[in-house]
């Protein structure tokens, strides 16, 4: 007989939106024991190829059957430098577990029943993290004076910094902002990613060697050649996708309307959640509605219930959507959980307007009903207005999560590096280098926003290419 | 960042101005004219950003003057020389386009006087002739006087009450002086109300005019879109596609609105903490 998934425990949807804390508890030892065991161990596991940085995964769950949870940390670290961190931000039923032998065919995500590989990551970092294991750099004269610049502390940056500090060179990261971790830092919120762990992990990065830089803008205050003329030998762009899009209806520019990156910077980065104690203010509106459907737009709307919790406003926060809860990008345990947690769901839904008041602050939003047409060029289907079912609902604020397109701070000022027409940067998908010689980049600067594990897997390849590089240079 | 002075410029009114030297060799290094920084006095606190007004690539230092005027402000005038701020971050935004347009004239209200000297200086080295109006609510509020005149052809003082130069509005010398000469660019810094009126009076003359918006920000890098104001019929980002835009196009009222999103926050933030 098959044995049932382990569940994993979560804090109470009552509790847990009073505050910030984070929502999903590790398995214990038992559990994880337990939830390995169901792992039939496949003579041919196909979970392997659907993870992004190739992790081994079966070798690793071997490790764990056998309590061998040192073992385990190592096989993960060899891959993937950030177990802890990937273990709960990893959109797994799209990837490692969708490809699990227990999903059943032609399901659009993993099946409830595809063991839970992430969350044993999860529990094997995290084992790592409270023993303090490190994974060694091998210490090499040639390789330690060989200095490689990284642009960017996001989850690319970091993960190339780590593999090539790893092999004993010496690397610098150039981060824009005044704290680490990029999108980890400013997007994720601390009740997903809690931040002892993300220090953690970056710690455990300057363990091996690697300096970070802050307030450093690479494309201000250096150029790539001026990097290079310092004795960079090599350069990874891992600048992310910086700059938020909008929906270009009209009213979009009243107050108290924030992209999604606009209102998680603030709380997550900036700590408005304890203003006056942090001087970064944020509005929290009674009628908060988010529009999007990915992770971002569920962090969004999992912060701004919180708010409105927090500050004893009568909770009301809804996800507008275009499409159906199916065609969400997000994962799936962030819509249960946002929906566990009182955030209403309206989807069919596109917004068309919003309407101010006389202080130009936004108070109602004019949407049209929508019905799903033919597939797009997402392979989702499209969304169509139905003509005259527009509706005003109310809306004091709302966070706009439609996406992000490329920052050009870098490549504005740097010509010779080829972008593509939404100003990202071109690679040789094969090594990832730019039409700079000895420039490479990852993440969501090429080909758009994608998760933090496919950013390292760029970031992964990048590293090799440019350890390759370095060598025949 | 190692705070090298401060100098209290004007103290008048419950106004405070001051003058703040930070030690940056990158930033002092790379600034020029137009661009500014973004800055945390406390790791608690705020990022806000200041026009770089005067660098100095040789001692590695940065010039920022900044008006008391919300709960962060209030902050940076408390610091004094040997303080370090949490962070400093720049040269951002883009530099003026600094080259010979001819007759320019740079118009300075309030604190905006600070953000027109570096580009006043840069002009008249790019061989322009430079005429400033500078104004102020009165005579103690008036910053950089000998330094506009230093740099300027002409330098035009401007008191709403007349306590020094002329009474009135810089918007009337600005008018006087379009009526009797053609000019090239008309280049103006101050509060909203101000600069607004400056687009009203130039676009009767024709002439280009250039405004450096004080949009709320957060980042400053063009991550959040916090700052994005109407230009025409476009949306755009003060911080990386300005903080510079042609007066005529900007959407004042959209701006001007923006910029009170926060308002009874920091009415109720500066209460609490009642800072000197």
């Amino acid at each position: 007989m098959r044995k049932e998934p382990v569940k994993i425990s979560e804090r109470d949807s009552l509790s847990r939106v009073k505050g910030f804390e984070e929502v999903v508890g590790g398995f214990s030892e038992a559990e994880a024991l337990q939830e390995a065991s169901r792992c039939i161990q496949c003579k041919d596991p196909k979970c392997i190829a659907g993870c992004p940085v190739g992790i081994d995964i079966k070798v690793f769950i071997g490790q764990i059957i056998k309590k061998d949870f040192d073992g385990a940390y190592s096989t993960i670290r060899q891959k993937n430098n950030f177990p802890s961190i990937c273990g709960r931000v990893c959109p797994a039923e799209y990837q490692c577990r969708k490809e699990c032998v227990f999903t059943k065919k032609g399901e659009p995500f993993a099946s409830k029943e595809a063991i839970g590989i992430h969350f044993l990551e999860r529990f094997i970092g995290d084992y790592g993290a409270q023993k303090k294991l490190q994974v060694k750099s091998a210490s090499d004269d040639k390789r330690s004076k060989i200095k490689v610049a990284v642009v960017g502390s996001g989850p690319a940056g970091l993960c190339c910094a780590g593999e090539l500090a790893r092999c004993g060179i010496k690397v610098v990261v150039f981060e824009g902002l005044h704290k680490t971790g990029g999108v980890l830092r400013y997007g994720i919120p601390p009740f997903r990613l809690p931040r002892n762990i993300l220090d953690f992990e970056i710690d455990s990065l300057k363990n091996l060697g690697v300096e970070i830089r802050t307030n450093y803008i690479i494309g201000k205050v250096k150029a790539i050649d001026e990097l290079f003329a310092e004795g960079f030998s090599a350069i990874f762009l891992g600048l992310g996708a910086g700059i938020p899009s909008f929906m270009g209806i009209p009213g979009e520019n009243l107050c108290n309307i924030y992209s999604a990156n606009e209102f998680l910077t603030r709380v997550n980065l900036m700590s408005a959640h304890k203003f006056p104690e942090f001087h970064t203010p944020v509005n929290i509106g009674k009628h908060i509605v988010v529009i999007g459907g990915g992770n971002t737009a569920m962090d969004a709307a999992r912060v701004a219930i919180r708010l409105q919790h927090m500050n004893g406003i009568e909770p009301d926060t809804t996800i507008s959507y275009r499409r159906t809860e199916v065609e969400m990008p997000a994962r799936r345990l962030e819509i249960e959980h946002a929906k566990e947690e009182g955030v209403k769901f309206d989807i069919l839904v596109k917004p068309e307007e919003f309407i101010g008041d006389e202080n130009g602050f936004v108070r109602k939003m004019r949407s049209s009903r929508c019905e799903l047409g033919e597939p797009d060029s997402s392979g989702r289907r499209r969304p169509v207005a139905i003509a005259n079912s527009a509706f005003e609902s109310d809306c004091d604020m709302a966070v706009v999560a439609v996406g992000l397109g490329a920052n050009k701070i870098l490549t504005g000022v740097t010509p010779d590096l080829s972008t593509d027409k939404y100003g990202d940067v071109k690679v040789n998908p094969e090594t990832m280098e730019t039409s700079i010689k000895g420039v490479f980049a990852g993440g969501d600067i090429v080909g758009g926003e994608g998760t933090v594990i496919e950013a390292m897997g760029m970031a992964k390849k990048a590293a090799v290419a440019i350890l390759d590089y370095l060598e025949k240079k | 960042m190692k705070i090298l002075g401060k100098e209290v410029l004007a103290d008048s009114q419950g106004v405070r101005i001051v003058k703040i030297t930070i030690q940056s060799l990158d930033i002092a290094a790379k600034a020029k004219a137009g661009q500014f920084v973004v800055l945390m006095v406390k790791e608690e606190g705020e990022r806000i950003p200041l026009t770089v007004v005067n660098a100095d690539p040789k001692k590695g230092s940065v010039d920022l003057i900044a008006q008391e005027a919300g709960f962060t402000t209030k902050l940076l005038i408390g610091v004094k020389a040997g303080d370090s701020l949490y962070s400093i971050v720049g040269p951002l935004g883009h530099p003026t386009e600094i080259k010979k347009y001819g007759k320019v004239i740079l118009v300075g209200g309030g604190v905006g006087i600070a953000e027109i000297y570096p580009v006043a200086k840069a002009l008249k080295d790019a061989g322009n002739q430079v005429i400033s109006i500078i104004g102020s609510r009165n005579k103690e509020l008036l910053i950089l006087e000998r330094e506009l005149k230093e740099v300027s052809d002409e330098c035009i003082v401007m008191t709403d009450d007349g306590s020094y130069g002329r009474k009135g509005f810089v918007t009337e010398a600005l008018k006087e002086l379009l009526e009797k000469s053609k000019y090239d660019l008309v280049y103006a810094v101050g509060p909203v109300p101000m600069m607004r009126a400056v687009s009203v009076v130039t676009k009767s003359f024709n002439v280009l005019t250039l405004v450096s918006l004080n949009a709320t920000m957060v980042d400053g890098t063009g991550m959040c879109g916090c700052c994005r104001v109407s230009i025409g019929k476009e949306v755009k980002f003060s911080c990386v596609d300005g903080p510079e835009f042609d007066a005529s196009q900007v959407d004042w009222q959209e701006l001007l609105k923006r910029n009170s999103i926060y308002t009874e926050k920091e009415k109720h933030i500066c209460r609490l903490s009642s800072v000197e």
